[in-house]
């Protein structure tokens, strides 16, 4: 027998035992129909978990960029002061991140391809569930039991397929889910450790910062000083500095002023 | 005649249709007795692409059975076995 054939066969027999408990005709619609109904607000369940997993694979993408971006400047430093083992070692960092930043970016492509699939798979099923409804109404309504029976028959093996194919893609969604936790976890982990620096510490304590800070200090310090010596001869005065000491005199008067006129 | 792809929804097919896929439900058949999963993703996205192309989504909100139900196109060759087989991949 055909592959397709097989899986047809399987998968309804399962779909159907699933729904098939009632004893009643009546009893079983109205037990299928409950059974659909949670089934819904389980798929609807199911993708806000799948974009609440996707927010945060965003949310992880975002904070590794800025730390790359971070690195980059840092390299872009380093090379100024031409030091480039330090913007080597940058750069180095930057290129494990990319790599993170990729894996992440295919992760969420993937999560925002399970949430569409389940929006899709939840207004099938809505539309299934309305039918089913419907014809439910009108089953208890026109039909002898005998005839009912046949009617339920096909409502019945209609909507059980459709909730064996929602039910599988909320299953599959969830485990596609709980992977991508996992590693998420392990990002989340890996930038609390410090070993990926985590951006919202800009500054705070990684090696590279602190070298180029302290070189940068250092540096800023000998062109103080050389503006410093330029400054003793009078005409290097920059007009900037000159207005800076007229505001400061102006105030200094002011000041004194106020104290004049104060409680004398 | 109706073909459900799962994950998919339900597609309106001739019957003639079937013909042409057959063929490739055999290589799918093989690739999964042989576990030659390269071969089995291309029959399977061959599959599906000609399911797709020559057929049209059933309406929505009708209840009927499919004919012939296939796999999801991300679906590895496990999970078909697991569907062929006992496992309850298809929960109940």
């Amino acid at each position: 027998m055909s592959l397709m054939k097989r899986i047809s066969l399987i998968f309804r027999s399962k779909a159907n035992k699933a729904l098939d408990k009632a004893e009643d005709p009546r009893e079983t619609l109205d037990y299928s129909y409950q059974r659909q109904l949670e089934l819904l607000s389980k798929v609807r369940r199911g993708v806000a978990d799948v974009a609440t997993s996707r927010k945060r694979v965003e949310l992880q993408v975002n904070q590794l960029e800025q730390q790359a971006a971070k690195l980059q400047g840092q390299a872009e430093k380093a090379i100024g002061v031409g030091r480039e083992d330090l913007a080597r070692e940058a750069l180095t960092r930057k290129s494990g991140l990319t790599t993170q930043i990729d894996g992440l970016k295919e992760q969420r492509s993937t999560l925002q391809g399970e949430e569409e699939k389940l929006v899709l798979a939840q207004q099938r099923l809505q539309a299934k569930v309305e039918a089913f409804r419907t014809r439910k109404e009108t089953i208890k309504a026109t039909y002898t039991a005998a005839e009912a029976q046949t009617r339920i028959g096909e409502a019945m093996s209609g909507i059980g397929e459709e909730m064996g194919d929602v039910g599988l893609a909320i299953q599959r969604a969830e485990d596609k889910t709980a992977q991508m936790q996992a590693r998420g976890q392990a990002i989340d982990e890996l930038i609390a450790s410090g070993a990926l620096d985590d951006a919202s510490q800009i500054n705070a304590g990684d090696d590279i910062s602190r070298e180029l800070d302290a070189l940068s200090s250092g540096s800023d310090v000998e062109a103080e000083l050389a503006r410093l010596k330029a400054g003793s001869t009078p005409q290097a005065i920059e007009p900037g500095d000159g207005g800076d000491i007229l505001q400061e005199s102006d105030e200094v008067a002011a000041r004194r002023e106020a104290g004049e006129g104060g409680p004398a | 005649m109706i073909v459900r792809i799962l994950g998919e929804g339900q597609y309106d097919l001739d019957d003639h249709a079937l013909d042409a896929l057959n063929g490739l439900d055999t290589q799918i058949e093989a690739a999964i007795e042989s576990g030659d999963e390269e071969m089995f993703r291309t029959a399977l996205n061959g599959l599906l692409a000609s399911v797709r192309a020559s057929g049209t989504h059933h309406d929505m909100d009708t209840l009927d059975e499919s004919d012939m139900i296939l796999p999801p196109p991300d679906a590895t060759i496990d999970e078909v076995r697991q569907l062929l087989g006992d496992d309850g991949l298809i929960p109940g």
